[in-house]
């Protein structure tokens, strides 16, 4: 149940400014895909036109293909709700419910969408779910707390349990690390490596020894240049990203010569 | 310049974090002593309670910052200085709010008797009970009757405004006016309830659905800025959490966004309401008069405790005995603290509301 994505002459528009320009990539299926880039050149707002939630926001808009399976999922007869069902995501801020319990915060997605489920089944969802984001052993006995009542990285994970309990084709994750400790930060990128059997994971990163850990693929973003759109400068297989870059700028900002 | 012309920073002299301060008594033995020494010109010239407050505030506000100087410098000065000034300001604030409260217990709690709330003004002859039942409910039935028209539409605008419209002229334009609302004299709020039923139902109209109605218009502008102040709170990242689970829009509203805003949004309409139940103006125009239990919102005229309150204090009779007070005052002062009471309940309900669907920490 993984989604391969290709993407063709994507651009991306917050009103009238050009944020990201001409991506074309293939994403594969059941693979870690990881983006890195200076910081405002578009990797996030990438991500987000791969599951319409860059629409969210008043006045953002894309031109070009975006195809999962065959469908493009800019077409006028696409339900943008249909598509997020499909393509989960994990935001850089851990964000759980604050009202609802840590049960209630993985059912969420099943439950805000009315499905009925009988009590058995909702609780194989949220063990299956907390198992999946090697957070099960932790809350298991406190099911019933508040969700906001957790740590940080604690809370991510939950967030990642939200995700996944949706069952999607493929889970995109925002930074998910870049709020949390080294050892959060461990146990999600082992969670990743877990997850990449069933899910296309895509990953937008800051810290280039987490892509070059965990994801197969690679693409650097980068600005053409100063007050220019964001580009993807080169989308290659993580090894060679890392080991010997076709493109200069590349290897300049792998080798952190270039800020 | 290069550094080494710079001259060397004499590090010898020794810091001083300690400095001379006043006893900690000081302001107590400063206000004592003011008290004491304002007693003297008061006592001698004959003057009363306040001017001897505020000779002794003066002194007070002179004497501890001329002390504090001598001892503690200029900043010590300035800070005890300050912190008199708004002292005495909180007990400006204060001391009208307590001595309403005190007058009005003090006056209206011997009127209150086991007929004064479950009698009404209704009587067919002179020497029966009589008391404020029916204004009591008249309170209650039209107060629901404003609240049941304004909250649903002062929310659903409030969620229009914020979930919907932002940023658009529309939702400019609705703000502004909302704006506007919040200033209209209750009494202009009565004016336009009592020209639309008189339209609709002809003339002399007095209906208690009339006050309602009046009184909605005066609740929904702060329904709704309270709703949109609170909606305002919840964070983004919660409704794009709910988006990319693949939750409508709508759903994310009700579910999600609503929730988490309940216990201020239920806070801020009960305040609305605690607001508008003390209201007379209107009333008195729509909502007629009448010494009848009415539980009919929809016909018949309906007294209100405010209103209640007004008539007795116009026509308050004549004492049973000479030089005593008559049974209108006595009247309105238990009316008024049954008011002042309902109105407290409201506040301290919101207050618990409030706490009950503020979102848990699990701390």
């Amino acid at each position: 149940m993984a989604k391969s994505i290709t993407v063709g002459d994507l651009d991306i528009y917050y009103g009238d400014f050009l944020a990201v320009q001409g991506v074309n990539m293939t994403i594969k299926a059941r693979s870690v895909t990881a983006f890195i880039g200076p910081s405002g050149c578009g990797k996030s707002t990438f991500l987000r036109s791969l599951n319409r939630m860059h629409e969210v926001i008043p006045g953002a808009r894309v031109e070009g293909k975006v195809m999962v399976d065959g469908q493009s999922l800019y077409d006028s007869a696409v339900d943008p709700v249909a598509v997020r069902r499909q393509i989960g995501m994990v935001f850089q801020r851990p964000n759980p419910f604050p009202t609802m319990s840590i049960y209630e915060n993985v059912l969420a997605g099943n439950r805000l969408n009315s499905k009925r489920m009988k009590k058995a089944e909702a609780d194989d969802i949220v063990e299956r779910s907390l198992k999946g984001a090697n957070l099960w052993n932790e809350v298991k006995d406190r099911l019933n707390k508040p969700g906001m009542g957790l740590s940080g990285g604690q809370q991510q994970r939950l967030c990642i349990a939200r995700a996944i309990a949706v069952e999607p084709q493929v889970l995109l994750m925002d930074e998910p690390c870049s709020a949390l400790d080294p050892i959060s930060t461990s146990a999600i990128e082992d969670l990743i490596h877990e997850l990449k059997s069933d899910y296309t994971i895509v990953i937008v990163t800051h810290n280039m020894q987490q892509a070059a850990r965990v994801s197969d693929e690679t693409g650097f973003f980068n600005l053409k240049a100063a007050g220019q759109p964001g580009q993807l400068v080169e989308f290659n297989s993580t090894q060679k990203m890392f080991a010997n870059p076709d493109n200069e700028a590349t290897e300049a900002y792998i080798s952190g010569r270039f800020g | 310049m290069s550094l080494a012309t710079a001259p060397a920073r004499p590090t010898s002299e020794p810091v001083a974090f300690t400095q001379a301060k006043l006893p900690r008594l000081a302001p107590a033995l400063v206000g004592v002593v003011a008290v004491a020494a304002a007693a003297l010109p008061v006592l001698l010239l004959g003057w009363g309670l306040i001017a001897w407050a505020l000779v002794a505030g003066v002194l007070y506000l002179v004497a501890l910052p001329a002390w504090a100087r001598v001892v503690e410098g200029p900043r010590g000065a300035a800070d005890r200085m300050v912190t008199g000034l708004v002292w005495a300001a909180c007990l400006v604030a204060i001391v009208p709010l307590v001595s309403l409260l005190y007058t009005v217990v003090d006056r209206g709690l011997p009127a209150i008797n086991s007929t004064f709330l479950t009698y009404s003004m209704y009587r067919t002859e002179l020497d029966q009970e009589v008391g404020i039942y029916h204004a009591l409910v008249g309170t209650l039935l039209i107060t629901l009757g404003a609240a049941v028209i304004s909250v649903p539409i002062g929310i659903m605008a409030a969620i229009y405004l914020i979930e919907y419209g932002k940023g658009s002229r529309l939702a400019r334009w609705i703000t502004f006016l909302v704006d506007v609302m919040t200033g209209i004299p209750s009494i202009v709020a009565g004016l336009f309830a009592f020209s639309l039923f008189i339209l609709i139902f002809g003339p002399s109209t007095r209906v208690g659905i009339g006050g309602s109605v009046a009184l909605s218009l005066l609740m929904i502008p702060v329904v709704v800025r309270s709703t949109e102040e609170m909606l305002r709170l919840v964070p983004a990242d919660l409704r794009e959490a709910s988006y990319a689970l693949g939750v409508p829009k709508w759903r994310t509203i009700v579910k999600v966004v609503l929730p988490t805003a309940l216990g201020g949004i239920v806070t801020g309409v009960t305040l609305a309401i605690a607001r508008v139940v003390g209201e007379t103006a209107p009333l008195l125009l729509i909502a007629g008069l009448t010494t009848r239990t009415n539980f009919n919102v929809f016909s018949e005229r309906m007294t209100t405790l405010p209103v209640l309150i007004y008539t007795q204090n116009a026509n308050p009779g004549i004492a049973e005995t000479p030089g005593g007070t008559p049974p209108g005052i006595e009247i309105a002062w238990g009316g008024a603290l049954v008011l002042i009471l309902i109105v407290m309940m409201l506040n301290l309900v919101a207050r618990v509301i409030g706490a009950i669907f503020a979102p848990k920490t699990g701390h």
